[in-house]
């Protein structure tokens, strides 16, 4: 039993590390730019994609396709953030639905290009840390996790320590306040967009070897992610981090004494239950809501 | 008078072209025809619910709640075809009344969100309980309307012309209640509770009670046009009411543009003969998601308002046009 608890343990923690990274992503930009990003589990999809063309089939190095995937998915999320979060800044729901509608031109982008067929992707390596006869730890999943680890640190050395940083949370705070320091919002924004797609791309990619990938494999990630923003609370990148944990613990210990299905149902029935009784999320302010 | 005249030739004008519609198309064509009527339904109901300004996320799979009642309350208790699809929609409108408890609470993208959750809950619902939902492969074989005759035409249900007929007589009386509803002091009440929320409860308005009610109605529409679709294919699963469907009606919806009742159902019947001329005809079916995403990309960018703005700017254009010259004749 305890062996049971220590190996579902170690993989909730490898659940809770990307889940974490895709729904900072997801805090972040909408902190900055007030808008909810409903493309974004579509943007993990196009990072896992990255390690499907540059990895798998261009059989360049997995580390290369990390990075190429990060980048790229950045850029689209650069792309988005012109073509239509600025000019509809004013029209947060416009935002959303414009989000909406890339989504479906993202999925069939995919489709058409690789086809709607699971793809496989080759493992990275097989090594496994074994722990006792029963708990087991895969290098890769290690790998995955001190990633993740080093993205979020560096993405709070960089919020809290350099004058973008600043910006960035200046302008979450009170956009217009910001901008009276002579903050381009645009610029923010930009830097938001980029950051919040790359994290939820190499979130993508990280996790590409071990997972199926397929052109509607964002629709649970983007159930997850905003399951955990709204728990955390809209706004608050701490309490993304802290809920993507704990909500990886309960997902991964129902799927496993239960089923995964069950689990899902569990995890959304928190959100409504937390959307009624604290609208504002557990770690959020009242005033940003 | 004359107006009303001329709208009654007008109307018994569009009943005659519906009528004689299907006999001047091909058998596939028919069949789009059908899903296209009850798409209006969807449509106009969904618009219903945005009355009071609320966008919900959960709409298609309300619908779905109305096809999976009906279809189970026909093939399990062996309950007669237009009683089940009756008692899917009221099941419809009992499940949006149960979810309004909580949905109410929350404003704005908070509903948004939490329309979807609920949706996507009742949809894993779907998928888990193989009894009695089916699971993932969902429900098989849903009885057929049976056939009737009513005198001077005959029902058989093997063919797409007469489910249209039904479709068309259902669909409506549906817009025609929906019509009367938003003409009725409830529906400016609706439409008060969107422009003047504080207003209108500062005037005794209970505010909440109304936005319930206008999503329970659209809810029992959406729910009956769900039953209408479960009868007619025959196979329902949860993927049959997925997000992508809803994104379909969302871009209806806002290409449409909401502030008309006519605007949702325009952008359907535009959309869906665009779909079905220019992209089965080409040959880029597949295409259909890609094409709808950017369409809704630009319509929210571009045309906020959607397509009933542009007919409403020709109407008005003409209005003035005639107006100028009823004044240069009283002139000379």
């Amino acid at each position: 039993m305890v062996e049971l608890l220590a190996q579902t343990g170690l993989n909730a923690l490898y659940a809770a590390s990307y889940t974490a990274l895709v729904a900072v992503g997801l805090v972040l930009i909408f902190g900055v730019m007030g808008v909810i990003n409903f493309a974004h589990g579509e943007l993990f999809m196009l990072g896992a994609y990255a390690i499907v063309a540059v990895y798998a089939d261009w059989n360049l190095p997995y580390l290369v396709a990390v990075a190429v995937g990060m980048t790229f998915v950045g850029i689209v999320g650069l792309g988005m953030e012109r073509a239509f979060f600025r000019p509809l800044r004013d029209n947060p729901l416009g935002g959303l639905v414009a989000s909406i509608g890339f989504l479906m031109i993202l999925q069939a982008l995919v489709s058409m290009g690789f086809g709607v067929r699971m793809e496989h992707v080759p493992p990275v390596t097989q090594d496994v840390i074994v722990i006792s006869e029963k708990v087991r730890l895969p290098v890769f999943r290690l790998a995955v996790i001190l990633a993740a680890v080093v993205l979020l640190a560096s993405l709070w050395a960089f919020l809290k320590r350099t004058r973008f940083g600043w910006a960035l949370r200046a302008s979450a705070q009170d956009p217009e306040a910001a901008a009276l320091q002579g903050i381009s919002i645009n610029q923010t924004a930009r830097i938001a967009m980029f950051i919040g797609a790359a994290l939820a791309g190499v979130a993508g990619a990280l996790t590409a070897p071990l997972i199926s990938v397929n052109p509607h494999m964002g629709h649970s990630v983007i159930v997850t992610a905003f399951i955990v923003i709204i728990v955390g609370g809209i706004g608050s990148l701490e309490g993304a981090v802290i809920v993507a944990v704990a909500y990886a613990f309960v997902h991964t210990f129902v799927t496993t004494f239960f089923d995964g299905v069950i689990a899902d149902i569990v995890g959304l029935l928190l959100l409504l239950v937390v959307l009624i009784v604290k609208p504002t999320g557990l770690f959020g302010s009242t005033d940003r809501a | 008078m004359h107006s009303s005249v001329t709208s009654l030739a007008a109307i018994l004008g569009l009943g005659a072209v519906l009528l004689a519609l299907p006999h001047a198309l091909s058998f596939s064509q028919q069949e789009i025809l059908v899903f296209l009527t009850i798409n209006v339904l969807v449509v106009a109901s969904y618009r219903l619910l945005t009355l009071t300004g609320e966008w919900s996320l959960g709409h298609v799979v309300i619908m779905g709640v109305g096809a999976y009642a009906s279809a189970l309350l026909s093939k399990r208790l062996g309950v007669y075809v237009p009683v089940s699809m009756l008692l899917g929609a009221v099941t419809a409108a009992m499940v949006a009344l149960a979810l309004s408890f909580p949905l109410f609470r929350m404003k704005g993208f908070y509903f948004l969100i939490g329309s979807f959750a609920a949706g996507e809950i009742i949809r894993l619902l779907w998928k888990r309980f193989r009894d009695p939902f089916g699971g993932p492969k969902g429900i098989k074989k849903i009885d057929p309307m049976p056939d009737f005759d009513i005198g001077i035409y005959a029902f058989d249900f093997f063919e797409p012309v007469s489910y249209y007929y039904l479709a068309l007589a259902v669909v409506g009386v549906s817009l025609w209640i929906m019509w009367r509803i938003e003409r009725s002091p409830v529906g400016l009440t609706f439409h008060a509770v969107h422009w003047q929320d504080r207003l209108a409860e500062a005037s005794g308005v209970n505010v909440r009670a109304y936005r319930t009610l206008a999503f329970v109605l659209a809810s029992g529409f959406a729910g009956l046009s769900g039953a209408l679709l479960a009868h007619y294919i025959g196979t329902i699963n949860p993927n049959s009411f997925d997000v992508e469907q809803m994104v379909f009606v969302l871009t209806w919806t806002i290409v449409g543009g909401t502030a008309t009742f006519y605007g949702p159902i325009l952008g359907c019947v535009v959309l869906t003969i665009l779909n079905e001329i220019v992209l089965r005809e080409a040959g880029f079916e597949q295409m259909r998601p890609l094409i709808y995403g950017l369409i809704l990309i630009l319509s929210v960018l571009f045309m906020p308002k959607g397509l009933e703005s542009l007919v409403r700017g020709a109407l008005s254009w003409q209005n003035a046009r005639k107006k100028k010259v009823g004044e240069t004749q009283a002139t000379e």
